[in-house]
């Protein structure tokens, strides 16, 4: 029953799936990336110095797209009241859904963030790092994520309302994240990685305790 | 503590409670701070600029404490279901983040003359806009939940979740240290001068009394505002039934 929620949810969530958004949160990172030396000019050098914290803070911003249709939908169609029905905890719905949602756009971005590093002029050695603590992060976005989107499921505040409650909460992984680049040793991708662990346990419970209050109203 | 769970006596005791932490935390905070403005002497280091240390500090400390009674009014709330603690939690949100913006602002203004620049990206300076932003957050969603009339449980897992910030706030000039000096003030011993230590608790006794009544304020407010609601569903009920 688990498996089969996780594929269920994989599929609306991935590119092409009924939800399928996710492709378009890609887009938008690719987009803010190549925005940036249009901002500050094609200077191959600042680009390089500055261009892997913008590859965070695009990743940061391509987060807050998907927000609306992660949670919301199912709860207006009462599935979590089905699943509730059939034994299975919001905690443990919303666990797989976080797990879902990882998947279905942290590895694309990761890929994405090759040809970001192009345009933005990182080399190797950068865009490994850049790549490692986005794998270190990512999890712990995907969490605030799906907290977020369970928070505002009822309310019609729509992305800025999401967008203000998600940024304060992903700063500690974009510091963290963003420092292990200007650092020789891996701290800080062991910290943003700590980090994404601590939200990973916390988001399971705090979303589900805001599915069940929008139930109860 | 259930005793005072109830609405009505919790409104017996506000009605006079909140004028007088009001009036008191006027008195005292202006004394306190004609006290630090006029009677302390200039710092040997700093001069002039010092004075502003007893609007800082105390309102730095309430801009932290403001949170910190949103995330154990929000525990209260989600655990025991206690109304009122969800409608502490509310009122403790505008002037908590009210205490932030001064304490940034005279920070950034203490800033320029003593370090030379308004701000600088250091441990507690970040986390504090950072608390900021979570406190504009928490406001913007308890608007949006009373608006579409969603569950007060929501602000309150929001207001549980933001508070691991806190500690982060308070330890922060410990891990990073840049710009920002370590606590002058910890449990028990103090690295500042009786001169200026006494009339800044002074101060922050004024400041926190006055939070107290703003908050006691708010939630008389909050109150009145669902009485008025349900006494007008009743009567449009009454009116259809007649």
């Amino acid at each position: 029953m688990i498996g089969r929620l996780f594929l269920r949810d994989l599929a609306l969530l991935m590119p092409g799936g009924k939800r399928g958004g996710s492709i378009l949160p890609l887009l938008f990172f690719l987009a803010v990336a190549m925005l940036y030396p249009f901002a500050v000019g094609p200077d191959a050098q600042l680009l390089a110095r500055t261009g892997g914290g913008v590859i965070w803070v695009a990743a940061l911003l391509a987060a807050i797209l998907p927000l609306d249709r992660l949670v919301a939908p199912d709860l207006e169609q009462g599935v979590f009241d089905q699943l509730a029905l059939r034994g299975i905890s919001e905690e443990l719905a919303l666990a797989v859904r976080m797990a879902a949602h990882w998947l279905s756009f942290a590895p694309l971005l990761l890929l994405a963030a090759i040809p970001a590093a192009a345009l933005l002029s990182l080399d190797g050695e950068t865009l490994r790092k850049v790549l490692l603590g986005l794998l270190a992060g990512t999890p712990g976005l995907a969490a605030i994520g799906v907290m977020i989107a369970a928070l505002t499921a009822g309310l019609r505040g729509g992305a800025a309302l999401s967008g203000l409650l998600l940024i304060p909460l992903a700063v500690p992984i974009l510091i963290f994240g963003a420092g292990s680049l200007s650092r020789p040793d891996g701290a800080g991708i062991a910290l943003a990685a700590a980090i994404s662990l601590v939200l990973v346990a916390m988001t399971p419970f705090a979303a589900g305790a805001a599915i069940r209050a929008a139930r109860e109203g | 503590m259930h005793g005072f769970a109830n609405p009505k006596r919790f409104l017996e005791i506000a009605r006079w409670l909140t004028p007088t932490l009001l009036i008191s935390g006027l008195i005292i905070t202006a004394a306190a701070l004609g006290w630090g403005y006029f009677r302390v002497p200039p710092d040997r280091l700093m001069g002039e600029t010092v004075r502003i240390l007893f609007l800082h500090v105390p309102s730095a400390w309430l801009g932290m404490g403001g949170w910190t009674a949103i995330a154990i009014s929000s525990l209260v709330f989600l655990v025991w279901r206690h109304p009122l603690a969800s409608l502490a939690a509310r009122g403790a949100a505008v002037p908590g983040l009210v205490f932030t913006v001064i304490c940034l602002a005279t920070g950034s203004i203490w800033g320029r003359p003593t370090w030379g620049t308004w701000w600088v990206w250091d441990g507690r300076l970040t986390s504090m806009l950072v608390l900021m932003f979570l406190y504009i957050g928490y406001i913007a969603l308890a608007q949006a939940v009373s608006r579409d009339g969603g569950s007060s449980r929501i602000p309150a897992i929001f207001g549980l979740v933001g508070a691991v910030n806190i500690p982060i706030i308070n330890r922060s000039v410990v891990w990073w240290q840049s710009l920002h000096q370590p606590p002058s003030i910890t449990m028990g011993k103090s690295a500042i001068d009786n001169e200026f230590l006494i009339p800044l608790l002074i101060a922050v006794l004024g400041f926190s009394l006055l939070f107290g009544g703003v908050v006691l304020a708010r939630m008389r407010a909050l109150l009145a505002e669902i009485q008025t609601e349900a006494r007008l569903r009743r009567r449009a009920l009454g009116a259809e039934v007649a």
